[in-house]
């Protein structure tokens, strides 16, 4: 059957009953497309375990992140809602009082991370306060009529979601026959309420767990997006019947608070009760994320420094989506997966050592091609270099030894990187960056102790001052005797020494009368920039003078940290096997993801031997041969024109460049024939240009076009 | 330098429209005057400009900072894209810029005169020639030879050498001003002969400010800054009069007939297609990421793709070689009339073998989301060609196809050409579409996209609409078709008539409404004689 008819632009293939096989399998998938096919089905399964840990962890760390919030959240609820109970008995206060309790809920601007929050957000309090919750969103809710058929469907399928089995029937009343007003809704709410009520034995466990006569909870999702009108009326008309029943709001909003007031007038938003409520800003959220999934040992799977700015960049620039983050996280674990054979390594050390027993000659032919193993094996002597290079065996105890290593060098690595960021984070200016995550790129890119960053860095340590230099050593201690790390017991030592000497320190100090203290006092009362300025002098003149001891011992410190620092924070790709556990096609990436669609349409348009790789489209700089195929030709000449193209002149145009690319025999033979085929070419190449929106037609004149780009020569 | 040598020079050129072409070539030195002396102008600026940096490095670095960012997320991967791929974002469609009204015919003889097809057979040399030297050298006096590449190098390169000076007011000073002199020589030489054309010309092209080739890689600092304050004043330049200056000629009078449909199609499917070996590679290229793209499919990213060519036989082949054994949709996004009503009934009516009607498509989209989360062995495969054509392309559309896409069983493959398709989607809807991008660039003509009758310059017979129109009042009975004749009268009648609630009423809904009142006028009958 074809799709292409003039009468339908809808198809539909079902495979007849019969035929239909079972469905492959993703894995199958994985195998087909992957570009070795060894230890395909072990690698797909150790991707698919690692993605789902990855979902799992993630979303804890939201679930932790949020849990606040959510705290506040219920107390909020419960502080409104025994104002409701107190109300009930009270027929005055029942009368008087209008103002439905309201949360305002900043979530920030990364819209796409609310839903996970809204989702988990209805769970909590469907498990803690109330079963009646109705999640609205802008795009289901064009009138009021539309968010109250929404909003009883909701309910009322909660309802019965609550009390399941028995009472089906009684609940089956179709949803889009039930009158959808506020009376209908009361009528429901008393019912239920009193159902719950009155089988209490029965139904013990399901009113206890939630609060009696629970409330309400209306969620607005994206509340900026809902039309003024159906807010305002919603609002006006429950504010109306607040006292039958407890009604609680909560919008989620992604710009400001503001946006309540600029929304609804002020006769409206008396009615509401508002408490506002702040989110974790997605920035923190995301150094969450990063610490707990990127930092670890946890996760065999490691990004390299490029891949990891890609996604930040995102983050940064695009969406400040933790999810798409996540997203992209995900997907760095299929490609790597996917398109190495030798990820069947990357996985947790005990189970990698197992594996590597069970490799096949290929995949050691594929380890004897990585660079760094061959880096590896020049290093070595002869005898062991042969032994590497034709005995799989041998190779396969190197292998075990190398990984073993690599699991060591990453077990230190994140504390020495920890310890290095308390100190780089307190400093003037942040040289090395103020995130955790700016010195992990910055170490994975090169040798950090080579750059001048951390030169300058190392300088503005020398110029700490005590308590701070002890706050941070303290730190560290706490971080490296947290960390599971093998040698740590010994940098421990060393650290807690030069505490000890610090305090020593003090102790002297106080004995001693103070003699250099009006030059302390100056120091202390300047900003930072004059005491650098002022301490640089100092060394200057006191270059011969002896140093006090504090400052000996400062010098002592950074210059421990310095060596840790060259001893632990070696850059991955200087590590041999790092190709196993560090994903690192960088442009993959960003293609999939950050892909510039109309780039490559330029290119394509301008420079068609980037893609055609024929020698007669090769050219130059910006200009084009005209041999270049049509539509790149219109374009070309298009670009020339203002506001308005000439249709007839640029078809004029057209067949000059196409009549001399044909050279001149088809000149000679100018035939109508020929005049027609380039006409017909120069159609299809102003219908395609159309199609692209470049240009469209315009009515101003007779024979024109509209161009709708500019720029791009 | 003399009237003869101008002459001959213009002999050169008489085979290609001989009128405009003169005037072209006092237009030149014309454009050039001009541009003197705006380059004065925007030197004082310029200085300012300069203190200005001075005092604030703040920007400075904000300029660097957004340098390493393009240089992290726009310079693609080397393997696939090479030369342009690094042109960043803001250098590919900028704001609109005043050009010269016969800018076109002059690039068009430049690349009509490129050798590299007859008279040098060195390949390797040709497409510098293509680029620097657009005269064939065929004239054996060589003073003229001389002049003439003079010239045109002048006229190609001045943009350049403009920039240049701007962003270095001193260091070029002496080479650029011994240079400009010689130029103004001979064009005092050329003035003399032709003052009275000149003057007339004079108003007639405005400034040239565009290069007719900026090769777009080589960037600096200090340039990117020129070309902020260049286009600034190019903006306003352009926009400063409301007048487009084109040329009358109309098509008309180049004696063409309009084509039609038939003939156009017949015509070019004569006509060889050109780089069919290098597309088939490019093709082939893609199809190797088939299996790839089904296995990203089923691990819950949906694709798009994008890039110059129609990828409608791509996905074709897609279907054909991977979806055999499944249930799938195939969506022809340009097709006219489709809508997105159209692709949740064919969903509803063809997959979910469902009877009935919805109140509204979100209704619809409930109840498909509802069925194939309820039932996790239901599969579907949707590929849709032109995501972003007309009918599609509205929010609405969106909002559905992104909602039906983000369903776990729900597989999505779709393309894009519109340069400004990724606009359609907010940071919400892309996050429900989960794209993954890939681009497939096949240079292959956009045969079925465009074959819908709305093209600019095919005669718009309107045959395909009337004879399916004549087709569909055969088949009806006589007194239908009288109905439908009431009808269609009545709407003509109406269709100024802006409170007349049926004015939107189409051809469809009229049949049907001729249908029912003839069905009901039967069984009216029916009735009567019994």
């Amino acid at each position: 059957m074809s799709t292409r008819s003039l009468s339908k632009g809808c198809f539909v293939f079902k495979p007849s009953p019969k035929k239909r096989k079972v469905s492959r399998t993703t894995a199958y998938y994985f195998r087909e497309g992957s570009s070795d096919l060894e230890d395909s089905e072990l690698r797909f399964a150790t991707c698919q375990s690692l993605q789902k840990q990855v979902k799992s962890e993630t979303e804890q760390i939201e679930e932790e992140l949020n849990e606040q919030l959510f705290d506040n959240l219920v107390s909020f609820l419960r502080r409104s809602h025994s104002a409701f109970q107190e109300k009930k008995t009270e027929w005055t206060c029942r009368t008087k009082s209008r103002e439905i309790p309201t949360a305002a809920l900043v979530l920030g601007v990364n819209v796409t991370d609310h839903d996970f929050t809204f989702r988990s957000l209805s769970e909590v309090l469907q498990n803690n306060v109330t079963p009646y919750i109705a999640l609205l969103e802008a795009k289901d809710c064009p009138g009021i009529k539309n968010l109250m058929q929404k909003l009883l469907g909701q309910l009322m399928n909660c309802c019965i979601d609550v009390d399941s089995s028995e009472e089906e029937d009684y609940e089956h009343v179709s949803r889009s026959r039930v009158r959808c007003s506020m009376t209908t809704l009361i009528n429901w709410y008393e019912s239920a309420t009193k159902r719950t009520d009155s089988e209490t034995p029965g139904k013990k466990r399901t009113s206890s767990r939630h609060w009696q006569s629970p409330p309400v909870v209306v969620i607005f999702k994206d509340m900026e997006s809902f039309t003024t009108k159906v807010l305002q009326d919603f609002v006006v008309i429950s504010s109306q019947h607040i006292g039958e029943f407890p009604l609680v709001l909560i919008f989620g909003i992604a710009t400001s608070p503001m946006i309540i007031h600029s929304l609804l007038p002020h006769s409206v938003s008396s009615l509401l009760c508002i408490e506002l409520f702040q989110s974790l800003s997605c920035k923190d959220h995301l150094s969450t994320i990063i610490d707990k999934i990127l930092l670890t040992t946890q996760f065999p799977l490691k990004l390299s420094e490029k891949v990891l700015q890609v996604l930040i960049n995102i983050f940064l620039y695009h969406d400040f989506s933790v999810q798409n983050f996540i997203k992209g996280f995900q997907l760095c674990i299929v490609e790597h997966f996917h398109s190495n054979p030798l990820s069947v390594l990357c996985c947790q050390l005990e189970e990698a050592k197992r594996r590597v027993n069970s490799l096949s000659h290929n995949q050691c032919e594929n380890v004897r091609r990585l660079p760094s193993f061959r880096r590896y094996v020049e290093s070595q002597v002869s005898e062991k270099q042969i032994a590497l290079l034709t005995v799989d065996s041998s190779l396969k105890e190197a292998v075990q030894k190398l990984l073993e290593d690599l699991n060591v060098y990453h077990e230190n690595y994140f504390p020495i990187l920890r310890c290095l960021h308390v100190f780089t984070s307190s400093l003037p200016k942040y040289p090395l960056g103020k995130q955790i995550r700016e010195l992990h790129c910055a170490c994975l890119e090169n040798r950090v102790w080579e750059t001048e960053e951390y030169e300058s860095s190392l300088q503005l340590a020398r110029m700490l001052n005590k308590s701070d230099l002890v706050t941070m050593l303290q730190k560290c201690v706490e971080i490296l005797v947290s960390s599971p790390g093998r040698e740590f017991d010994e940098i421990v030592e060393k650290l807690k020494e030069f505490l000890t000497q610090f305090q020593k320190l003090e102790e002297a100090y106080q004995e001693r009368d103070e003699s250099i203290s009006p030059q302390k006092e100056l120091q202390k009362k300047t900003n930072l920039y004059h005491l650098q300025k002022t301490l640089l002098e100092l060394k200057e003149s006191r270059r011969s003078k002896k140093l006090t001891k504090f400052e000996m011992l400062r010098f002592e410190v950074v210059d421990y940290i310095d060596s840790l620092v060259r001893h632990y924070l070696v850059p991955a790709d200087h590590k041999t096997l790092h190709e196993i556990v560090y994903f690192n096609t960088a442009s993959v990436l960003r293609e999939h993801l950050n892909a510039a669609p109309r780039i490559a349409l330029h290119t394509a348009l301008n420079n068609p031997y980037s893609y055609l790789k024929s020698e007669a489209l090769k050219s130059d700089g910006g200009s084009i041969s005209n041999k270049a195929p049509d539509i790149c030709i219109a374009y070309k000449l298009h670009l020339e024109c203002g506001r308005l193209i000439n249709l007839a002149d640029w078809l004029e145009a057209f067949s000059t460049v196409v009549t001399a690319a044909e050279g001149p025999t088809a000149d000679a033979a100018s035939s109508d024939q020929v005049d027609d085929v380039i006409h017909a070419r120069f159609i299809r190449a102003v219908s395609e240009l159309e199609l692209l929106g470049f240009i469209k037609p315009s009515k101003q004149k007779t024979d024109h076009v509209a161009r709708l780009t500019w720029g791009g020569c | 330098m003399s009237l003869a040598e101008c002459r001959s020079a213009g002999a050169l050129e008489v085979k290609f429209v001989p009128d405009e072409d003169v005037l072209r070539h006092i237009a030149d030195d014309a454009g050039i005057k001009v541009q003197k002396g705006k380059n004065q102008l925007i030197a004082n600026p310029k200085r300012f400009v300069k203190k200005l940096e001075a005092i604030s490095d703040d920007e400075a670095q904000e300029v660097l900072e957004e340098k390493s960012y393009v240089a992290v997320l726009g310079v693609c991967g080397e393997e696939s894209m090479t030369n342009g791929s690094s042109v960043g974002g803001g250098e590919v469609y900028t704001f609109q810029t005043p050009k010269r009204s016969n800018k076109m015919a002059e690039l068009a003889s430049e690349l009509a005169q490129t050798p590299g097809q007859s008279a040098v057979p060195d390949p390797s040399k040709c497409p510098e020639k293509t680029a620097k030297t657009p005269q064939s050298s065929k004239r054996s006096s060589s003073s003229q030879v001389q002049q003439k590449t003079k010239k045109n190098e002048f006229v190609s390169t001045t943009p350049y050498r403009l920039r240049k000076r701007l962003a270095a007011p001193d260091a070029q000073l002496e080479s650029e001003s011994e240079y400009s002199a010689s130029c103004s020589e001979e064009e005092e030489g050329e003035e003399a002969q032709k003052e009275v054309s000149t003057v007339l010309s004079h108003q007639k092209t405005p400034a040239k400010t565009k290069a007719v080739s900026t090769p777009p890689s080589r960037k600096t600092l200090t340039k990117k800054k020129d070309n902020m304050n260049d286009l600034v004043e190019e903006y306003f330049e352009a926009h400063s009069s409301s007048k487009v200056l084109t040329s009358d000629r109309t098509l008309q009078k180049l004696r063409r007939k309009r084509l039609n449909q038939q003939t156009l199609h017949d015509l070019l499917q004569k006509s060889p297609l050109a780089y069919a070996a290098e597309i088939k590679e490019l093709n082939q290229q893609y199809e190797s990421l088939f299996s790839k793209w089904m296995l990203q499919l089923h691990l819950g990213f949906n694709i798009v793709l994008y890039g110059l060519g129609s990828k409608h036989d791509l996905l074709e082949k897609f279907r054909t070689s991977m979806l055999q054994d499944c249930v799938h949709l195939v969506v022809n996004g340009y097709f006219p009339s489709i809508t997105v009503k159209s692709v949740l009934n064919s969903i509803t009516e063809e997959v979910l073998d469902h009877i009935g009607t919805f109140r509204s498509p979100l209704d619809q989209l409930e109840f498909i989301m509802k069925r194939f989360k309820e039932d996790s062995s239901l599969e579907l495969y949707v590929l849709i060609h032109n995501l972003d054509s007309q009918m599609l392309r509205g929010e609405r559309s969106q909002q559905i196809l992104a909602q039906l896409s983000s369903l776990p069983s729900i597989y999505l493959i779709a393309s894009i050409d519109h340069i400004n398709a990724p606009l359609m989607w907010d940071q919400a809807k892309q996050s429900l579409y989960n794209w993954l991008w890939y681009e497939t660039t096949t240079f292959s003509p956009y045969v079925e996209e465009t074959s819908y009758e709305n093209s600019l310059l095919v005669q718009q017979s309107g045959s395909l609409a009337l004879s399916s129109l004549t087709h569909v009042l055969r088949s009806l009975t006589p007194n239908a078709r009288g109905i439908f004749r009431l009808l269609a009268q009545y709407q003509l009648e109406n269709k100024d008539n802006a409170s007349y609630p049926g004015a939107c009423l189409l051809f469809p809904h009229l049949f049907g409404m001729a249908l029912l009142a003839q069905s009901q006028w039967h069984w009216h009958s029916v009735q009567v004689t019994s």
